[in-house]
């Protein structure tokens, strides 16, 4: 094996030297990003060791777990948020009401350039390799490290590379291949691995569609996950006039990895059931189950094109009387797109709610919260004990258009034949 | 650095929204963290936890979020290591870096060995469990020597006090 993994070669970059897989690195962070909820306790245990940011440019605060916050508690965790971004002269702010969710934030603004290197005090920082950037989640300590150094200690992971290759049928999304995806790999498949995305089917996802895929990563232990880069991720560079920066990012042929192939004409449309986002089944071994709530959001799909799928589904018709429909687009761009386009409208007169961007139902926090025993199913990522609310409550995890769907008809529909 | 308790058995998959879900973190008081630990998974959990506990679990323990308040809520409810088949990555780092063990043994399969209620002791340099009830004893995989170091500073934030003080320019290691 004389080739380069793709992982191997961006910490090689970002660690200044040759790497080996397995060995523990040092490696420069291109951006740190913080959120109100896990960024106050990291700015904490940063003050314990340094009174200077390494480089308060490329450090990236975003509010989006309670936004606007429900809580006293949350308003003060953003107080601090504010009084740090203020103190330290960090100069990517974004505030109540010029953000939205973190990961979505971060590929508006172009901060995942290709080749680069993003540490989030977030699991889902992962999203940030549907441009070939390497997004990695950590907790609070080791953000507060970095922000007193810039720099990590990394393994160099193995890497997983799944190939996907043919046309996914009517019906079948982005989502539904990512949960097919961590069905197949399952929950404890890739930990401290990297899943590298490949394939032709995947050269055809959009940037939108790649954001999907990359978010589900961790849900199958990895440390991060990847798209391999190609002319899309080169303009999305090149239109934030990053293209000097633009790194390949794919693994060499003769470099090490174990590879796993999906054909996606052979997918269908599929739920993750209670309580493992690795437990998939086909939609229609669960259809007529009764919810309560569908929710169409999160950093995995709230973005504009999920909003559109929903919204073609949804238009000229009601949303079932026993269920509400909870919208939290991914972003204020989002938002603000969605409701040029007549999206949000139309969402309303069907009878569903627009929440302000923000990950609250996602994660049981606010804005779609479950009562005991309610079923909901959701766009987002995990579908945990209590995730969503009450202990007894369930989750089942879906594509925009199932969740449409099953808004609609009140319990959990396939999409096909609304499409 | 050796630590002994009261062992509890865990099964696989032990997610962070079950070990502190979401509507506890408004606040990273280790206090409070504390009061609310298993809540909903695992209630009795508070009170086994009233003396030193150690954690021996499944496979992926930790998963999901990144919350290191998972970490806090067991490190103050006298969970003094946890011993499992594996761990989620992100969760593993954020018990390292709050000095609180995080150990896979050699025969991960034997963990079965271990009962629920037993008395363990393990010595962290010589990277061995031994079951005071049963008398059976299981080495763990050797931890890089920079872990350990953190360990036994009882934390990154200690580890890096003692490595480099208070400058913001000194590197981890």
């Amino acid at each position: 094996m004389s080739g380069l993994t793709a992982i191997q070669k961006v910490l090689a970059r970002k660690a200044g030297k040759h790497v080996e897989i397995g060995e523990i690195i040092e490696a420069k962070v291109d951006f740190l990003m913080l959120h109100e909820v896990t960024g106050p306790l990291a700015v904490e245990e940063f003050e314990k060791i340094s009174d200077r940011v390494w480089n308060p440019n490329r450090v990236v605060v975003i509010f989006d777990h309670d936004v606007p916050p429900s809580t006293i508690e949350l308003a003060n965790q953003m107080r601090k948020m504010r009084l740090f971004v203020k103190k330290y002269g960090v100069s990517n702010f974004y505030e109540i009401g010029r953000g939205g969710i973190a990961h979505q934030v971060l590929f508006e603004e172009g901060f995942d350039i290709p080749g680069s290197l993003i540490i989030g005090v977030d699991s889902h920082t992962c999203t940030a390799g549907a441009t070939g950037a390497v997004g990695i989640g950590v907790g609070s300590t080791d953000a507060a490290a970095v922000l007193a150094t810039g720099e990590i200690w990394l393994r160099v992971p193995e890497t997983i590379i799944v190939e996907v290759e043919g046309e996914f049928k009517k019906g079948v999304f982005a989502k539904d291949l990512a949960l097919s995806i961590v069905g197949k790999i399952g929950a404890n498949g890739a930990t401290y691995k990297v899943v590298e995305y490949a394939g032709k089917t995947v050269e055809k996802l959009s940037l939108s569609e790649r954001l999907t895929l990359a978010n589900l990563s961790i849900e199958m232990g990895a440390k991060t996950g990847i798209v391999q880069t190609d002319s899309k991720s080169f303009e999305y560079a090149k239109s934030f006039g990053k293209q000097s920066a633009f790194m390949d990012v794919r693994s060499d042929p003769d470099s090490a990895f174990e590879k796993v192939g999906i054909n996606a004409s052979e997918l269908e449309p599929v739920v993750s059931v209670p309580y493992r986002v690795d437990d998939v089944k086909p939609v229609s071994e669960v259809e007529g189950l009764e919810i309560d709530q569908a929710f169409l959001g999160s950093c995995t799909n709230g973005r504009l094109d999920d909003l559109l799928i929903a919204f073609r589904i949804i238009k000229g018709r009601k949303i079932s009387p026993r269920v509400r429909l909870v919208v939290s687009p991914a972003s204020m761009k989002t938002y603000s797109d969605a409701l040029k386009m007549g999206i949000i409208e139309e969402i309303l007169r069907a009878g569903g709610v627009v929440t302000s961007p923000t990950c609250g139902a996602c994660l049981g926090m606010s804005r779609g919260v479950l009562a005991e025993n309610e079923v909901a199913i959701s766009s987002s990522n995990r579908n945990f004990m209590g995730r969503m609310g009450d202990k007894s409550s369930r989750v089942y995890l879906a594509s925009p258009a199932t969740v449409a769907a099953s808004a609609v008809e009140g319990k959990i529909t396939d999409p096909r034949r609304y499409l | 650095m050796i630590v002994r308790g009261k062992v509890v058995r865990l099964g696989d998959d032990i997610d962070t929204d079950i070990i502190i879900p979401a509507k506890y973190l408004v606040t990273h008081d280790a206090t409070i963290l504390a009061k609310h630990v298993f809540e909903d998974y695992y209630p009795e959990f508070r009170e086994r936890a009233k003396e030193d506990i150690i954690i021996v679990a499944g496979e992926n323990f930790g998963l999901g979020s990144s919350r290191e308040h998972a970490v806090i809520a067991l490190k103050h409810s006298n969970v003094k290591a946890i011993v499992a088949k594996s761990f989620a990555r992100i969760f593993y780092r954020n018990a390292i870096n709050l000095g609180m063990p995080a150990l896979v043994p050699e025969e991960k399969n034997r963990i079965g060995e271990i009962n629920d209620g037993d008395e363990v002791e393990i010595h962290l340099k010589k990277g061995v469990l031994r079951d005071l009830n049963t008398g059976r004893e299981f080495s763990f995989y050797k931890i890089p020597d920079f872990i350990v170091e953190i360990l036994e500073a009882g934390g990154l934030i200690n580890y890096f006090k003692q490595k480099g003080g208070k400058t913001g320019e000194k590197s981890l290691r």
